[in-house]
């Protein structure tokens, strides 16, 4: 995973995609859109990196996580699917006000219901332009 | 001088004719928005990640369609992922071909799969020949030009 360092009052956005080429760009889009960027190649990893083990039961949380102001996922990853990441991140008391977005290249009405139903603040379909990852930036500042 | 505003208007028109022609749609355009001073060779670098992933996609797929019998949802899960890699750098043509293949998988098609298979190589291919040529143009005038966004 590649880290930055930035001051605090610039959002910080943990991007996760086993794609190599969805993560390149996603990690451009927030950087242009002036934010902090830390990619993840797939969910154990960015549930390390908050700070949560797979098997870890909420007590169980290191507090040694970092502070991000938002995740954006993909659906479709092999091992942990985004859905079941962001499963992870609502069950934890720690996490689970942190806005999840989840990206898909695939427009299937229930895998949106599914995600918006679980407490996914956004759905949008790929590939992501400038002006979906402006609105998700815009939303974090409420501007 | 009367040189450079010819191979400018060379390498326009080339660009130009990609998308015209089909290889290229909207997405590759916002790779090229994404390009700019401070990170002026963003298009190429993306399209030489895009080189070197097919490259392992490709080969597995190859592979796959070896096997007796065809896995069609192993088939299916690796053209998505091709899929969703030409989808991010706007390979329009590539991009259909690999539908036309997901489709024969759903459809249990081996025929189809493999046929459609050989057009998926052949678009890439041909993409990647147009690119590489395009780029190396590119590089020649230097890189600011490349950001010029006339379609």
């Amino acid at each position: 995973m590649s880290m930055e360092y930035y001051e605090e009052d610039v959002p910080h956005v943990l991007a996760v995609d086993d794609n190599i080429i969805d993560r390149k760009l996603i990690e451009r889009l927030l950087k242009t859109s002036s934010c902090r960027v830390t990619v993840a190649e797939n969910a154990i990893r960015a549930l390390e990196y908050l700070g949560l083990k797979e098997n870890q039961q909420q007590s169980q949380f290191n507090g040694k996580g970092a502070k991000v102001n938002m995740i954006i996922t993909d659906y479709c990853m092999p091992g942990m699917t985004g859905y079941e990441l962001l499963q992870k991140i609502k069950e934890s008391s720690m996490l689970k006000d942190v806005p999840v977005v989840i990206m898909s290249s695939e427009n299937i009405p229930n895998r949106i219901n599914e995600c918006l139903e679980k407490g996914a603040e956004r759905f949008i379909l790929k590939p992501l332009k400038l002006a979906d990852v402006k609105m998700l930036r815009c939303q974090l500042t409420k501007c | 001088m009367d040189q450079r505003n010819q191979m400018h208007r060379h390498i326009a028109n080339t660009r130009k004719s990609l998308f015209d022609q089909g290889y290229l749609d909207e997405q590759f355009i916002q790779l090229e928005e994404l390009q700019d001073n401070s990170n002026p060779n963003f298009v190429e670098e993306v399209v030489t990640l895009f080189y070197r992933d097919s490259a392992r996609f490709l080969s597995n797929l190859d592979q796959a369609l070896e096997k007796r019998p065809l896995d069609f949802n192993k088939l299916d899960s690796l053209m998505h992922q091709f899929k969703s890699s030409s989808t991010s750098i706007g390979a329009k043509k590539v991009k259909t071909e690999c539908t036309h293949f997901r489709n024969y998988c759903n459809a249990r098609n081996a025929e189809g799969c493999k046929r459609t298979f050989q057009n998926v190589k052949k678009e890439y291919t041909t993409l990647r020949k147009k690119l590489e040529a395009y780029f190396q143009m590119s590089r020649q005038v230097g890189p600011i030009e490349t950001a010029c966004r006339s379609r």
